[in-house]
């Protein structure tokens, strides 16, 4: 029987149509995988399960859970399932925990709630749990606050709050997708292992192709509320019978076509960063001895040429925004120089760095958070302008503004548009936009694809490569994601605890990473075409 | 922690002396010389000159601004000009009468706004929000003087359940004192209470949309459950702030409603000293009131210590005395709100 069956489902909220006859079926023990971009409803689908849908939300249709009629319950028999008998893990670990209570109350207050246990008892079975996710007491007391773990650890404790009392069926809404590579691959060990262990079924929510892939024993593939395909893992993967999921495939291994490939030392180097190091004050432990400085960026050297890519990859809290941030001259470097053109950038008062800022762009991850949502797109495409030697006219400053659109894929129409108008890509086409109306030479992209979906990725990737065909801009990527540096760069560097500890050409350092900190990310990050053909094998 | 409360502590009584500088400076430009306002229209300039002398008006700025300030130190503010007795003296009778009535006024506007903004918070947008809310706004709006005067006619000449004014002290007995500062405490407490109901009830209904909220949910706690156990605590930073700041306005409440109720307390003392230029005595009080509110403020940076563990644990990093990102913008936003309602509400006024 199984554990968990949806059918027909449809879901509006207000006149909005979410979801339209989704069908689902979950059995104990079984991993499925549902899959699609942003909007598609997979998160919807979700909630409706838990039944925490939003205000207005009206669900019809047969969602039943182990005989129960979900959307006919009490909210009393609700509460009674959640937590206990269905538990979810969600998206953004930093913000899914109450940040002023210890992590011990956190877990042990489901268990409290539905076992009516004794205070000591749950703390028991909570510091079981907490040990058996990977949190032992010894290291991580329950007395612990969110604030004193790292993003990983977080999510560890948000799987225990929901594995504690062994549900059986457990949902995971992108679970791993604010973690970087190497976390990624323990969290879902993890889940892997719980599924394992107590035959629970998992529906594991996920817009990354390649992660469900390798978990998932039966993948669905939803867009625009729609199941577009549903079926086993290996077959609907090998086959790829429906035109969206080919879609889907082709667009996360996408690598964009750069026919004039970078020759390495054909000019002299546009970034030259030498021997840069960056101490932050430590945690002082006494009043009375000086704190110990954290060394964030330790002795770093490296160099970017003309229309060169360069990707440098490494797990988070490595360092890698630290040094961006310096390079873009927006934070002081304790040690060693760095200089743009041939110029020394370091230790110049900021009105002697017009020219380096206007030749440096920056575009960010997300670009929801990089505009004043008051301000209409022509002033915001505009904004580096005042870099120029000359600001131009307001006329002149509407046709650069207009062109720098069109150079990214948008109309000029757009300019006065405000920037809740554009979805999530458009508006990544913005930011870029606006990095290149000054004509850089360089372009700082910190993670600038990790926020977007699959088909709209390979879409700004390619904007990436066709600029940097166009305009000769050279790139430096920060990511952890090896794809987008396999995809974009013609060296990566991989930077560790602060340091450079491997680099080469892209290819090279990717097939065979030599130091250990390249390997482990290698290892980790999940790649569509290993999974499939693992997946083959498994499902025969 | 203690890094922490040493910082504030620090900072406390950096503004302190910042204050006593400006409220001794302020009241050397006012014009009008105390020594001639003792002595009376008809003295003559000899005269004058030598209570001036023996007042040490004639001294060097810096030495009296140090005098006056190491006096106040041993709690010495000096003597009344007009009723020749140590300022403290007037204080200590007063006192007994205004902290009582202000921090019953806290505690009532406090026990008053949690439960609206929480009640407001859980039916956002129904109904019974928009009542409460409404009636809120009015709160906000509406002078306390006249909450009084409606006070007074309600309880006191219709019902007569308490008296109108004038204060029988403490040793009339304890409930019979109470009795008379309850409704001018009502009457200081309801515009602060809407306030800050306002306050609890955006901050609430903030907090409601944050993913922890959620993970308390899909715990399988009730909506009642994570509201209190959940939400409330966190929303407790912004409604802690507006109550360090509402302080002082309660302590300028006090001067009108001390009036309107006939009260012996400081506030009264101050409006009187005001007018007969007694000007040792208002700047003893205005230290007072100034260190009240310092001293509140002081509580409230301790207490978001307690209600947050990330300000107990300061990494170095930390500049503000609040962590990178978290309380500050939650604090300003809630400092912006309530300016935006007291304003709204002087201009209606």
């Amino acid at each position: 029987m199984n554990l968990l069956e949806i059918e027909n489902l449809s879901l509006s909220i207000g006149d909005t149509p979410i979801l339209k006859g989704v069908e689902l079926t979950i059995a104990p023990g079984e991993v499925v995988g549902l899959v699609g971009e942003s909007g598609s409803g997979k998160s919807m689908t979700a909630l409706t399960i838990m039944r925490l849908l939003p205000h207005l939300a009206r669900a019809e249709g047969r969602v039943a859970f182990d005989g129960i009629d979900i959307l006919g319950a009490s909210e009393d028999q609700m509460c009674a399932l959640r937590g206990d008998d269905i538990g979810m893990v969600f998206q953004e670990p930093m913000t899914a925990l109450n940040p002023v209570k210890t992590i011990g109350e956190q877990v042990a207050e489901g268990i409290r709630w539905h076992t009516k246990a004794s205070r000591a008892e749950a703390e028991e079975r909570a510091r079981k749990i907490l040990d058996r996710v990977g949190l032992p007491e010894a290291k991580f007391p329950l007395s612990r606050y969110p604030h004193e773990l790292s993003g990983g650890q977080r999510q560890r404790v948000v799987i225990a709050i929901a594995c504690a009392l062994k549900p059986k069926l457990l949902i995971a809404d992108e679970p791993t997708t604010a973690l970087d590579v190497v976390l990624q691959a323990q969290i879902l060990d993890l889940l892997r292992d719980l599924v394992s262990e107590n035959r629970m079924g998992l529906l594991l929510i996920s817009h990354d192709l390649a992660v469900v892939t390798e978990m998932a024993d039966r993948l669905i593939i939803l867009r625009n509320g729609e199941v577009m395909e549903a079926g086993d893992t290996a077959r609907t993967l090998s086959e790829q019978q429906h035109p969206y999921t080919r879609e889907l495939a082709l667009a996360s291994t996408h690598v964009p076509a750069r026919p004039k490939p970078h020759l390495a030392g054909s000019a002299k180097p546009l970034l030259e960063v030498e021997g840069v190091g960056r101490d932050y004050p430590g945690r002082r432990k006494s009043l009375f001895r000086p704190a110990q400085p954290i060394r964030a960026v330790d002795d770093v050297s490296l160099t970017i040429e003309p229309a060169q890519s360069v990707a440098l990859v490494g797990r988070s809290g490595c360092g890698k925004s630290t040094l961006a941030r310096m390079i873009l001259a927006l934070d002081k470097p304790t040690a060693g120089t760095i200089r743009f053109r041939g110029e020394p950038i370091t230790g110049k008062p900021e009105s002697t760095l017009k020219p380096a800022r206007r030749d440096m762009q920056v575009v960010f991850q997300d670009p929801y958070g990089s505009f004043d949502p008051r301000q209409k797109v022509e002033k915001l495409v505009a904004e580096p302008l005042h870099l120029l030697e000359k600001p131009p006219a307001k006329a002149e400053r509407r046709e650069m503004v207009a062109h720098a659109l069109q150079e990214v894929g948008l109309s000029q129409r757009d300019m006065d548009k405000y920037p809740h108008e554009f979805s999530g890509g458009q508006r990544q086409r913005l930011s870029i936009a606006r990095a290149i109306i000054t004509r850089p030479k360089l372009v700082v992209a910190d993670e600038p694809v990790s926020a977007l979906d699959v088909s709209i990725r390979a879409q700004i990737l390619d904007l990436f490569a066709e600029l940097n065909q166009k305009l000769g801009i050279a790139y430096l990527f920060i990511t952890h994601d090896l794809t987008v540096a396999r995809a974009m760069a013609d060296e990566v560097l991989v930077m560790h605890e602060g340091k450079i500890v491997e680099r080469g050409r892209a290819a090279e350092v990717l097939d065979h990473p030599r130091s250990e900190a390249a390997q482990a990310l290698v290892a980790a990050a999940p790649d569509l075409h290993r999974a499939i053909a693992r997946k083959m094998q498994e499902q025969g | 922690m203690t890094a922490y409360l040493l910082k504030r502590i620090i900072i406390a009584a950096l503004t302190l002396v910042l204050a006593s500088i400006v409220v001794f400076a302020v009241m050397e430009i006012l014009p009008g010389d105390p020594a001639r306002l003792m002595l009376g229209l008809n003295a003559s300039a000899d005269q004058v000159e030598v209570l001036r002398n023996q007042m040490g008006l004639n001294a060097p700025l810096v030495l009296r601004y140090l005098h006056w300030a190491g006096g106040l130190l041993s709690l010495d503010f000096g003597r009344s000009y007009t009723y020749s007795v140590p300022v403290i003296d007037l204080v200590r009778e007063r006192i007994v009468v205004s902290l009582p009535l202000a921090l019953i006024a806290l505690a009532l506007s406090t026990i008053i706004a949690i439960p609206i903004g929480v009640f407001s918070a859980s039916r956002q947008g129904r109904a019974g929000d928009t009542l409460v809310m409404g009636a809120a706004q009015l709160g906000v709006a509406v002078p306390n003087f006249w909450f009084a005067l409606m006070l007074i006619y309600l309880f006191a000449v219709w019902l007569r359940l308490v008296p109108a004014g004038g204060f029988p002290g403490w040793s009339a007995g304890i409930w019979t004192a109470l009795k008379s500062l309850l409704l001018p405490a009502v009457a200081l407490a309801l515009p602060q209470a809407a306030i800050l109901g306002r306050v609890a009830r955006s901050a609430l209904i903030e907090v409601l949309n944050e993913d922890y909220i959620r993970t308390a949910r899909a715990k399988g706690l009730p909506y009642r459950a994570v509201l209190w156990r959940h939400a409330l605590r966190n929303a407790m930073i912004p409604v802690l702030t507006i109550l360090g700041l509402q302080f002082a306005f309660l302590l300028a409440g006090t001067i009108i409603i001390e009036n309107v109720f006939y009260l012996p307390g400081l506030g009264r003392l101050i409006f009187q000293a005001i007018t007969q230029r007694d000007l040792i005595v208002v700047e003893g009080i205005v230290m007072l009131l100034v260190a009240a509110v310092i001293l509140i403020n002081l509580l409230v940076d301790f207490s978001y210590a307690i209600v947050d563990p990330r300000l107990r644990a300061i990494p170095g990093k930390v500049r503000s005395g609040f962590p990178s990102g978290i309380a500050p913008k939650q604090i300003l936003r809630a400092v912006q709100r309530f300016r935006e309602t007291r304003n709204r509400s002087r201009g209606r006024q």
